[in-house]
């Protein structure tokens, strides 16, 4: 690179290190030679500290009463603020009629994947129906009873292997259990209900006892995944579930 | 706890540090945090897990604090056409305040859209591509927006605009 193709742009990039690690030395080198742009760069820097001394302390300052009473709000209360924050966009009555029915309905489909993972995923010699060694037949098998194509996402890239699945009743309706071990023994369940009313719900959170559950619907199948490896883990797992199963 | 505290709570206090420097003024910094807390909260539904969460609040945190800006203007203000504008409406009750060398009185003079990309860049971290999602903005709009938001800020800072804050008053 010579100095006629140091762009401004390449400059602040190289102060926020946005570029990669041979630009920011051809950079680096350029502005060897170039003391005034270097000022700029040295300028630049500064303010970014100085940007930070003065506002980072904020990060530690206690949350006010009302930033945490709201995060402690009762699912009554939050039907309240769902409404109240509805009628104040000015929403038209139909959409407002929507959010309403959407917040009346509350899948169950969370508290059955914990039951189930409750009872199957301490089993020791029968923790599946049908193993992951027989993949095809398994998923085959279930996609049969439950009337639709169910998918065992993989979960290898981060660890967890299919241990298998099994058939269960949830309200008279079959639904189906895949269970993932990693190579500690922690396990993960995946739930799959078809007792989902056409409904259509975006990725979800709820705490189950100590479990942590992430689970979405999606019109003719709801997902659940419980497990208890820590809330962020548990994240990652189910975005890498939810991107293979809703591509 | 609910899911959505679980997933929001941990950014909450970044949205405040944003929210701090962007106003100038802790109460009406911790009103912005709410209005974008209550307004997350109610479109949560249509947060999707491959969106990555921080952005997303501070883009519902951009369009509520660009919309209050933009009411209280058309009180203030015959015509608003340009950020410069708009940010001039903000500190016309800041300026009593003002100290030159101090970083966040300087920052309060920023016009409002660079201010935005400056602290972005510089206190939050976030790489250009996702302040142009962030703020609805091309790439390059980005990148000269900060040129422009940092040039000024290092002529206030290093004194130069000791008259020109005068001139503003």
């Amino acid at each position: 690179m010579s100095p006629e193709q140091l762009r401004e742009a390449d400059l602040h990039a190289y102060v926020d290190r946005q570029l990669d690690a041979r630009r920011m030395d051809e950079v680096r080198e350029l502005l060897a030679t170039m003391p005034e742009l270097a000022r700029a760069a040295q300028a630049y820097d500064a303010q970014k500290l100085a940007v930070h001394s003065a506002f980072d302390p904020v990060l530690q300052e206690p949350l006010p009463a009302r930033f945490v009473h709201r995060a402690a709000a009762a699912p009554g209360s939050r039907w309240i603020v769902v409404a109240i924050g509805c009628l104040a966009l000015g929403m038209a009555l139909g959409w407002w009629a929507r959010g309403e029915r959407a917040v009346d309905w509350r899948p169950q489909i969370a508290h059955q994947a914990a039951i189930a993972h409750a009872v199957y995923v301490p089993e020791v010699r029968h923790p599946v129906e049908v193993t992951g060694n027989e993949e095809a037949h398994l998923v085959r098998w279930l996609s049969k009873r439950l009337g639709a194509s169910v998918r065992a996402p993989r979960l290898t890239s981060l660890g967890y292997e299919l241990l298998g699945g099994r058939l269960l009743p949830e309200q008279g309706r079959p639904s189906a259990q895949f269970m993932y071990q990693d190579a500690n023994g922690r396990r993960l369940t995946l739930y799959v209900s078809t007792d989902v009313q056409n409904r259509e719900t975006a990725f979800r959170y709820a705490r189950e006892g100590d479990l942590h559950v992430f689970y979405w619907i999606d019109r003719t199948l709801g997902y659940a995944l419980a497990g208890d490896v820590g809330k962020d883990q548990m994240l990652r797992l189910a975005r890498v579930v939810y991107e293979q199963l809703n591509p | 706890m609910s899911r959505f505290d679980a997933l929001i709570g941990t950014h909450i206090p970044h949205l405040r540090r944003y929210a701090r420097a962007l106003t100038g003024d802790a109460a009406r910094a911790d009103d912005l945090v709410q209005d974008t807390l209550e307004r997350a909260w109610i479109k949560f539904h249509l947060w999707k897990p491959t969106l990555e969460l921080r952005p997303w609040l501070f883009t519902i945190m951009h369009n509520i604090y660009v919309n209050q800006i933009r009411a209280a203007a058309r009180h203030d203000l015959s015509a608003v056409s340009t950020g410069e504008d708009i940010a001039q409406s903000v500190r016309a009750n800041q300026s009593d305040m003002l100290e030159v060398g101090d970083i966040a009185a300087c920052l309060s003079r920023l016009p409002l859209d660079q201010r935005e990309v400056l602290l972005l860049v510089s206190l939050e971290d976030m790489n250009y591509a996702q302040v142009a999602r962030i703020l609805s903005i091309p790439l390059g709009t980005v990148t000269s927006r900060l040129a422009r938001a940092r040039a000024r800020l290092r002529a206030m800072l290093d004194g130069d605009a000791a008259a020109s804050l005068k001139v503003i008053k």
